[in-house]
């Protein structure tokens, strides 16, 4: 300890969490939250701590809360669209509160760099009434998880660690601070507490009501909330996380206006007044959703003062900021780099692996739905999502993780006909159990191919809870006829006999399901398939 | 003192093994840095890129702002021309010369190179070329390493402690191997840093060391490789498309 280590935003938060003890981590892989799953991972079987991947949001962040229940602290990790699958038992477990600490760190990706979505995650800790933290740098990162816990346990509430991609993915050399041993097990006695029944909830929620002055008091008087003056007050800034370095960036580290940089939720509303007061009009410069300056703004605004932001357009409303669009934004210089001396440069988009199981299938899917005239294949989140790209185009939807299976019998309950769905083995035991079963009770007209490849391809080949043998007795315990149930080793030389498979599985007039199955060949190159 | 850097490549070529090399040295030299990498879809074999920035005081921003990169550091070389709006008037490219033709449109191999031939500072690596000349033909990417180290405010022995933890416990003989090629391709680096100062026009470096066998490149001969280049069989020399020669074969052919 005291030695400066290089770590990723992913790896600091990671090694944080280890450092306040935490006895489990928990979540589901997605960009650009992984790491810091993977990071406690690799020491976890040394320091005893719980780490298995868990089929879902949902799962992890119950099995988190189930970890603080029992007195002990816990971190679950996942990506902002994640923590959509996790909402329910978030927002509950704010109801509830916590015994040992519980730190959600969530990554948002603004930007979409790796996501369907720019959500801001900011949101889901204001609609709970928990705090959030939202640091700026590597060494914040890994000094607000420590604190995270201390907080959680203060206040007997989650708490929400916000990282963005560009923090979660950047790496700098952090000093970390001594660590605590891990806290013994008690688990909570107040069978009250955690059991929202009506009567319970009601007398848990007004808890948490009667706790938001205390939280609002703790923001006001955080470290991470600091107000700086500045000789300058035509304009003042209120920024967050890593908004300020971009700020800071573009002022070359000296900024001549007053500058309220927020990292500690709920919004510091006293330092916010204090800001405002003395200066002529606010630019809100925020990475994520314009959430602080919604906030500032309200309906009627602040009579006789501007507040610029994303929302006037004094910022871009969509996509992530950088130094240069910060800069630009605020009319300060910008550097003219060199032109290209090439002219037109070609894309270069990311495209399925050379060898790719997922190509074949696809190759058999559209070669099977050929006499059938359109494609319909609703496919689903994972490497196969690239399926959409030429030279394949074999895809037609791609909205949240299971939803290739739902939204195919929605439109078969439409009429439309023959309807594929694609879904990835991880995808299906994440979200595609569910859909199916429903499916199979109605015996929709319709066919599911499982895209087998025994692995968690896109973030790193994690290992998958639903694969070989195991999936195939999954779907017939959901209670799919066998007869309708197919394997297949998707591959060019026996395209042939399994596009004829396929395609009498689409002409069945019910539910069938295909597993196209062979391994990914990333995970064999890694020797982990 | 400051140094920003853009790594560029293909998902999957190692780029970060290059950053995981540099961030170190400059945490070993007391140095600020923040790296800024890719993860996720784009490792799908698209175009990937990393923002590595050194300075002597603290970093604000993970990422480089437009125009003030110092250097690109590409093992692709159409990779080079998706971020020349980030490099600064005065800032290099150090390129590999191997096209990774992962796309239906690649542009004519000859132009590519022939374009970043075009830029003020450039220095072309023959990775492939340099790795197979320290006998470790899987360390192209510490080729790279070694000829972006002239124009950073690193020494080759930073990065010892760095190649010993990648590739130790793989045996001294791969640790050696990678060091090795690490040499030649500052040999290289240095040569053609040595050239531009002297203000030969990079198009003409570039060509001339490229037809020279790694094993033989010498930034100490570099005055004589820059009188050399003025002399009367230069143009027939480089307008040779042959394999590689000595450097005394090549000096001499140019004389």
């Amino acid at each position: 300890m005291g030695d400066r280590e290089v770590w990723l935003g992913d790896e600091a938060v990671a090694m944080a969490a280890v450092h306040a003890g935490i006895s489990g981590v928990y979540g589901y892989p997605g960009t650009p939250s992984t790491e810091i799953f993977e990071a406690v991972e690799t020491v976890a079987a040394r320091e005893g701590i719980h780490a298995h991947w868990s089929a879902n949001e949902k799962v992890a962040y119950e099995e988190a809360l189930g970890m603080s229940f029992a007195g002990r602290r816990s971190i679950v990790t996942m990506k902002h669209v994640g923590l959509n699958v996790a909402a329910d038992a978030f927002m509950n477990s704010a109801v509830t509160g916590v015994h040992g600490g519980l730190v959600l760190a969530v990554a948002d990706d603004p930007g979409m760099h790796s996501s369907q979505n720019e959500q801001d995650s900011r949101y889901y800790a204001h609609f709970a009434l928990v705090p959030c933290l939202e640091p700026a740098d590597q060494q914040q990162a890994y000094e607000m998880t420590r604190e995270a816990f201390e907080l959680s346990e203060a206040v007997g509430l989650p708490v929400v660690l916000r990282l963005v991609t560009r923090l979660a993915h950047s790496r700098a050399s952090v000093s970390p601070a001594p660590r605590v041993p891990q806290k013994p097990l008690g688990v909570w006695r107040d069978p009250m507490t955690f059991t929202l029944l009506p009567q319970n909830a009601r007398i848990q929620y007004r808890k948490l009501t009667e706790k938001q002055s205390d939280l609002l008091h703790r923001s006001g008087t955080s470290r991470w909330n600091a107000l700086s003056d500045g000789p300058r007050h035509d304009r003042g800034f209120v920024v967050n996380g890593i908004a300020w370095n971009y700020l800071m960036e573009a002022f070359g580290g000296d900024c001549p206006h007053p500058v309220l940089r927020i990292g500690q939720y709920p919004v510091p509303a006293d330092l916010v007044r204090a800001l405002v007061e003395t200066v002529g009009e606010v630019v809100v410069v925020e990475e994520g959703y314009p959430y602080l300056e919604e906030r500032l703004r309200g309906i009627v605004g602040i009579p006789g003062k501007a507040i610029r932001g994303k929302l006037d357009g004094t910022l871009p409303r969509t996509g992530e900021l950088n130094p240069t669009i910060v800069a630009a934004s605020l009319g300060l210089p910008v550097a003219q780099g060199l032109r290209p001396t090439l002219g037109e440069v070609p894309g270069r988009p990311p495209t399925l692996c050379p060898g790719c199981s997922h190509s074949d299938s696809f190759l058999e899917i559209r070669e099977a739905m050929k006499p059938f005239g359109d494609l319909r294949v609703f496919a689903d989140i994972g490497c196969y999502t690239l399926g959409f790209y030429s030279p394949l185009n074999a895809i037609h939807s791609c909205v949240d993780m299971g939803a290739s299976i739902s939204m195919a019998a929605g439109a078969a309950h439409a009429g439309a006909r023959p309807v594929v769905a694609a879904i990835g083995d991880s995808t299906f035991a994440h979200s595609g159990i569910t859909p199916l079963l429903t499916a199979i009770r109605q015996n929709v007209d319709f066919t599911v191919v499982i895209l087998d490849n025994g692995t968690v391809a896109m973030t790193g080949t994690q290992k998958t809870l639903a694969t070989g043998e195991d999936l195939e007795r999954i779907v017939l315990g959901l209670g799919l006829d066998p007869e309708h149930l197919k394997v297949i080793e998707p591959h060019k030389t026996r395209a042939e006999e399994q596009v004829a498979i396929i395609r009498r599985e689409i002409e069945y007039p019910g539910t069938s399901v295909i597993i196209a199955r062979r391994a990914c060949v990333q995970a064999l190159r890694r020797g982990v398939a | 003192m400051k140094t920003d850097i853009i790594l560029s490549g293909v998902g999957g070529q190692g780029i970060l093994t290059i950053a995981f090399v540099l961030d170190n040295a400059a945490l070993s030299r007391g140095l600020h840095f923040k790296q800024a990498e890719v993860h996720g879809m784009s490792q799908r074999g698209g175009a990937v890129y990393s923002y590595l920035r050194i300075a002597d005081r603290p970093i604000f921003s993970d990422l480089v702002p437009e125009g003030q990169g110092d250097m690109i550091l590409s093992v692709e070389p159409l990779e080079v021309q998706r971020y020349l709006n980030y490099l600064a008037p005065g800032g290099v490219v150090i390129s590999n010369t191997a096209p990774h033709k992962n796309i239906p449109d690649y542009p004519d191999e000859g132009k590519v190179l022939s374009s970043l031939m075009e830029l003020p500072r450039c220095v072309l690596v023959d990775a492939a070329a340099i790795a197979a000349a320290g006998r470790q033909p899987k360390a192209q990417n510490m080729a790279m390493v070694g000829a972006a180290t002239p124009f950073l405010p690193f020494d080759l022995a930073d990065y010892e402690p760095f190649i010993r933890r990648l590739f130790g416990s793989k045996g001294e003989a791969l640790v050696q191997g990678n060091l090795a090629v690490l040499r030649l391709g500052w040999n290289v680096g240095r040569t053609v840093q040595r050239l531009l100062e002297e203000g030969l026009p990079t198009r003409r470096v570039n060509s001339f060391l490229l037809r020279v066998t790694p094993e033989t490149v010498d930034p100490e001969r570099a005055s004589e490789v820059a009188g050399a280049l003025q002399g009367p069989g230069t143009e027939a020399f480089l307008a040779e498309a042959l394999g590689k020669v000595t450097l005394d074969e090549a000096l001499a052919r140019c004389r």
